[in-house]
This record gives C-alpha cells, structure tokens and sequence, in this order.
C-alpha cells in the first residue's frame, strides 16, 4: 500500500508536483498516467526517498521509504534501466544490491533467470540494448521479492515478446496480493494491463479510478447506424425520428450517422417503426487512448507542430499540383470534452487556447464527427508560396475532402 | 511469482507488516527470510563494486606500475651514479618518494571515482533505494576504498624501501622510526588523500571536477608558491611550501623543502582532520540533498 498525502515537490520556482494525494492498493495493478513533465517521474523519486517532498509525505506500508526496516525487501522500483554502472557485468551488478539487503547470492541467479538474462549475465551491461538493460532493472526490482514494486516505464524498448512477458509479470505479481505501480504513455498496454489508474497533468491530480470508470467518463460511447447508400432518403427520415425520440445524431463522412444519447435496440426499434432499412448496426466504446488524451490535452505541456520548412520551399511551377500532405503530422486535434448526460465533467486546466467546443454544459455541438485527420482539416502548408501566411485556428469543420477512414480514433482498439 | 522458491526458514514476520492488523487488502510476504541490515553488508557490497569494475584494476595497475617502476629506477640510478661518501648520513627510504608523488594521482582517480562515476552513471539512484541510509553507503565505501588503497600503497611502498636499503650501500641504516614513516605512514597519508579524494567525488558529484579540483589542490600551492618573488609575499610563499602536499610526503622521510613545515608524524594528524571535515560535510550534504 503506497500512501501519498498533499504531496508537492518544487524546484526552484517550478512546481513539478502539487498537492497529490493518492493510495495504490495492493492485489491490483495500478498505472500511473500523465503527458512528458507532469511529474510521474518525479512522483516515483519521493515514493523511494531519493527526492525529499517539499511539503506533504508518501508512505508505505505506514512508513516512508528510508524509514522501512530493510527498504529493498519491502519495495523494488524500476526507475530508469541506465541507472546501472556500463563496465559491472550484470551478475555483478545484482549481486552487489542483493548483498546490501542481506539477499542469498543464489537469488541473483534466480531473478537473472526470471528475465531471460543467464546467458549474459557475465557480460558488461555497457553493451546491453535498451531490451536487455530494462530486464536488468526488472530483475532488480523483482531481487528482493518485495510486496510493493514500481515500475517507471518497464516497456520501453521491449520486443513484442518481452511486452507480453512484463504485461503477464504485473498481472501475476498482482494476483499474488503485491502492490504494483506502474507508468507508461502506451495506452493500449495499459487498457490490458492495469485494474486502476491515476493520471496526472501538470504535478496534479487528474484522476484516481477503475479504469472502466475512467473510459466512461471521459468519452462518449456511440452507435453507428448505417442505411442504404442507395436510398438517401432513408437516412433523412430516420435522422429526423432519432432526433424526435432525443438521440444526438451526427452525420459521418462515408454516409454513415453517430448516435449519441439513444441504446442500440431502441434505435433498432426507431428504424423498424419508421421502416428503414439497416446496413449496420454497431456499439463504438471509447479506447483508453481516446479518454486519456481528452482527459490530458489541456495538461500537455510539449505539444508537437506541423514542419512548415517557410522560405524553404522552391516555387511551384505553374500548373504543378501542390504535393498532399501526409496525415499524422503534428499532433491531433482538440478533442471534444465528454458529453455532459454521461456525467463526465471534463477536466480543465489552464488553457493556453479556449477549446473549440466551449466548456461542459453545453450540448456537444456536432463534436464527434470533428477530430479528423491529423492535419486534413488545415490549410496545406506545402501550397503556400509566400512563408508566414497565418494558421487556420483549430477546429475548422474537418474538409469534405478528407479520407474518411481517418476519421475516427475512437475505433483505434 | 512464478519461479518455485527452494524451502527456507520463516522468518519472524517483520513488524512493520504487523502496522495494520485486520488490513483489507491482501498481502504478500516473500518466502525469504528479512534480515535486518547493518554497515556489514554494506561493506560487502561495496567490495564487490569496487573489485567488478576494469577502472580498479586499471588505476591500481598503474599506481603498482608508477611506484615500483619508478622507485627501482631510481635506486638504481642513485647507485650507480653516487660516489663513496655522496650517500653518507641520508636516509636511504627517501628515494621513494618520486614514485609515490605521482603514484599519488592514481589513488586520486580512483577515490573519485568510487564516488563520482555512480553519479556519471546514474547506479546511484539504484544504490540509494537499496539502501536508503545514505550515510552507511558512504561510509561503507570510504572504509572499502581505503582499505583496498591502503594495502596496494604499503605494499608497493615496503618493497620500494627493502630495495632501496638493499642497493644503497653507502646510506645509513634507517632507524625503527624511520622505518615505520616510510612505510605505513606514507601509506596511510597517501590512502588518506584518496579518502580526500572519494568524500570530494561524492560532494562535487562529477568525476573530471573532482579529479580536477584534487590535482589542482596537490600542485597548485607548490606552483604557485614558485612565483612569488616578492618579499611582501614571503610569508604566504613559505606557508604554501610548507603545507603544500608534496612538502608533506617529504616530511615523512625528514627531508622537507624548509624547516618550518610539519615534521615526523604531523602531516598524518593534518590529513586525518581534513579527511574527517569533510566526510562530515559530505554526510551532511548527503542527506540534504536529492539524488
């Protein structure tokens, strides 16, 4: 059980983490959320005592960390897999901590096996990959066979198989009744991972609940409802009676219509009395990434622009089609904050913009048919000639033109 | 986890698991017995990361090298080359000298680094959450890295001193006093000033700084001592030369730049309270600061 109570930790006059208070219990996997900078890292350094807080205290089991009885027989942290000496070999390396908490040697042997690490073990790990270096962390974290372990990214640089193998190890490390916490930015990993989540923005609490809760109040789920291409009239008639019967309807760029607002068999229902035709019927649920990123965008502290590579580029030649930029550059679009029937109140963080679709409260003015492409719905900055011609503000209607199969991320799961 | 562990004693529940009786939440507890943890194991750690890195082998290789080496050379190049009476009276153990002074740069290296390369590294985070007690660590290190530079220094000393008796016919024989000064008291001043040289390493928590800041505090008064020509300065000039650390190591053998310096076992007693003001103001820091 880790315990954080009014938690702040200031550098100089940067605040990296204000006011936390948090619990992580065991028996479940926990992860821990937040953009680049918004402090998990720092969050996990007063966990383990290595920073002081400048106010507030972090506890577990009831007490901070260098006030346990032997620290590393309680808690094992993977913090960064480089905070290794590159000339120890990697038995060495396990060795010299186990003996600093009183671990048998054979335990090193054991935890080198537990990773996957026997045949290198007496290799430098100054030549290992980023793999081989993150399953040198783990086993240090797993050496003292602690009942609470922090994990600070434990997938970065894995193969698709040591991704499976962390996800299992968690997974299995809670159901022993340990207390597992865990940070990462993969979202999809994390949707299969952990039972709990906290995230936070800008050194500050976000959200502490299930990660089911966690989707539902920070998106909308939808039905798309498809009528024949062939009979435009049809899809006109059944909007208007969605609409009469109190559904949110959004037409979709392939023809298609979103409903918000109505369950699945009463749209079923709405379309078999107005007698309309169906081509599909399907329930659309958020991913995590969806939730996480609605739920952070006004707490991204280093967001990405388009390369606009001004003055750089050489006149078109006259009659030449400007080059179609390629979708995914600079960061995706605002996205709209949940609809308030569902009860999610949006969190908002001091904004440097005002979202496109005002605050929470009013009704969700045709959002979801908006997030487009990456990029779809701004002027093309390869067809400007003169440099410096002034960015269409976010949230334009996304252009017709716009593939439509690039339109959702909401169904990226 | 799912590796079978081999059957063990139970150990006594550890009390801090005992915090919350009745608690909700299930637990763990780990088939391994906690034993509670003390400056030993410490110690033991510290040995085995001072003996698995190639920059110990490396730095002591060269230091053996560099005092040996020179030490011989020189004991050979003295008996050779001086007359019948040229050695009479001296102190045959203060050919030595020559040797350890340079020798001395690598004991620096290498108590900087015991220190410093785990903040280059980043093995220090690592180190401070396995053991939190931050204090023990660094003291486990200085008694490690001083027993281990110590050792290398009175050995490489003791064979230097047989074999400039052995070769110098013409010198005195060298008292029991003079013996024990040339040998152990080198020794343990030399291990001193990479004790020095380690609480440096974990102050200024960068390897080349630290390194910089020891060379520079072994040369520099001496050198800087060398240019002042005015007599204004004379008493600045005498002191730098006095206290500078090569005057110190000659005080050892008696044959000291003046005769106002420290004398016989004097430079021990002033490395010994340097060493102990700054262990204590790098535990100080230690504390205070994040790492």
């Amino acid at each position: 059980m880790i315990e954080a109570v009014g938690l702040t930790k200031r550098y100089g006059d940067k605040t990296a983490v204000y006011n936390l208070s948090f619990q992580v219990r065991p028996g479940a996997v926990t992860g821990f959320l937040g953009p680049n900078g918004s402090g998990k890292s720092t969050t996990m350094r007063m966990i383990l005592g290595l920073d002081n807080p400048t106010a507030g205290q972090v506890t577990i089991g009831g007490y901070p960390y260098p006030k346990l009885p032997n620290a590393p027989r309680q808690v094992g942290a993977l913090l960064d897999a480089k905070a290794v000496h590159g000339g120890r070999s990697a038995r060495s390396h396990l060795l010299c901590l186990a003996q600093l908490s009183g671990i048998p040697a054979r335990r090193v042997d054991e935890v080198l096996g537990v990773v996957g690490l026997q045949e290198v073990a007496r290799k430098r790990s100054k030549g290992f990959s980023l793999g081989m270096g993150q399953r040198l962390g783990i086993a240090a974290a797993l050496l003292g066979d602690p009942q609470v372990l922090l994990f600070d990214e434990p997938v970065n640089g894995l193969d698709p198989e040591g991704i499976l193998w962390v996800r299992n190890l968690m997974k299995a490390l809670a159901a022993e009744g340990r207390t597992v916490f865990v940070s990462s930015h993969l979202m999809s990993e994390m949707a299969v991972t952990a039972d709990h989540l906290i995230v936070i923005g800008r050194g500050q609490l976000l959200a502490d609940m299930s990660v089911k809760d966690f989707i539902s109040a920070n998106s909308a789920d939808f039905a798309r409802v498809r009528t024949p291409d062939t009979e435009p009239q049809l899809r006109e008639k059944l909007s208007s009676a969605l609409s009469e019967a109190g559904g949110h309807v959004l037409p979709e760029q392939d023809g298609a219509l979103r409903i918000t607002g109505l369950p699945l068999p009463r749209i079923s229902d709405i379309a078999h009395d107005a007698d309309v035709r169906l081509w599909e019927l399907s329930p659309h649920q958020a991913s995590l990434e969806e939730a996480y990123m609605r739920m952070t965008q006004g707490a991204v502290d280093y967001r990405s622009t388009i390369d606009q590579k001004a003055g750089l580029q050489q006149p078109l030649p006259p009659g030449a089609q400007p080059p179609v930029p390629v979708p995914g550059q600079g960061q995706p679009d605002w996205y709209a904050p949940p609809p308030p029937q569902q009860g999610g109140q949006p969190f908002t963080m001091p904004q440097g913009q005002p979202g496109p679709y005002g605050g929470a409260g009013q009704p969700p003015a045709g959002p979801y048919g908006a997030p487009g492409a990456p990029g779809a719905d701004r002027p093309n900055p390869y067809a400007q000639s003169a440099p410096g011609a002034p960015q269409a503000p976010h949230g334009q209607p996304a252009a017709p033109a716009a593939p439509s199969d690039l339109t959702k991320p909401e169904d990226a799961r | 986890m799912s590796t079978p562990q081999p059957p063990m004693p139970q150990a006594a529940a550890p009390n801090w698991q005992a915090a919350a009786p009745g608690s909700p939440y299930p637990t763990y507890t780990s088939p391994i017995p906690v034993v509670r943890t003390h400056l030993g194991h410490a110690i033991s750690s510290e040995w085995t990361k001072i003996r698995s890195v190639r920059s110990t082998m490396w730095t002591l290789g060269v230091f053996v090298l560099l005092v040996v080496g020179i030490g011989l050379l020189v004991a050979a190049l003295v008996s050779s080359n001086a007359g019948e009476s040229d050695l009479a009276g001296e102190n045959p153990l203060s050919f030595g000298v020559f040797g350890l002074l340079l020798g001395s740069m690598c004991i620096i290296t290498l108590g900087v680094l015991t220190t410093a390369s785990e903040y280059g590294t980043g093995m220090i985070r690592t180190t401070m959450t396995a053991c939190p007690t931050r204090g023990r660590v660094l003291a486990a290190k200085a008694i490690v890295f001083f027993a281990v530079a110590f050792t290398v220094t009175f050995v490489s000393a003791l064979l230097v001193a047989m074999a400039d008796v052995a070769l110098l016919d013409g010198a005195r024989e060298p008292t029991g006093g003079e013996w024990l000064k040339g040998t152990l008291g080198i020794s343990l001043y030399i291990a001193l000033l990479g004790l020095i040289s380690l609480v440096v390493g974990s102050i200024i928590r960068h390897s080349a700084g630290a390194i910089t800041i020891m060379i520079g505090l072994v040369l520099a008064p001496l050198v800087i001592a060398l240019f002042m020509f005015s007599s204004a300065l004379e008493d600045v000039r005498q002191a730098l030369f006095d206290y500078s650390i090569p005057n110190q190591l000659g005080a050892f053998y008696s044959n000291s730049l003046s005769n106002s310096g420290p004398t016989g076992w004097d430079p021990l007693w002033i490395a010994l309270g340097v060493t102990a003001a700054a262990f204590a103001g790098a535990v100080a820091l230690l504390q205070k600061r994040d790492v």
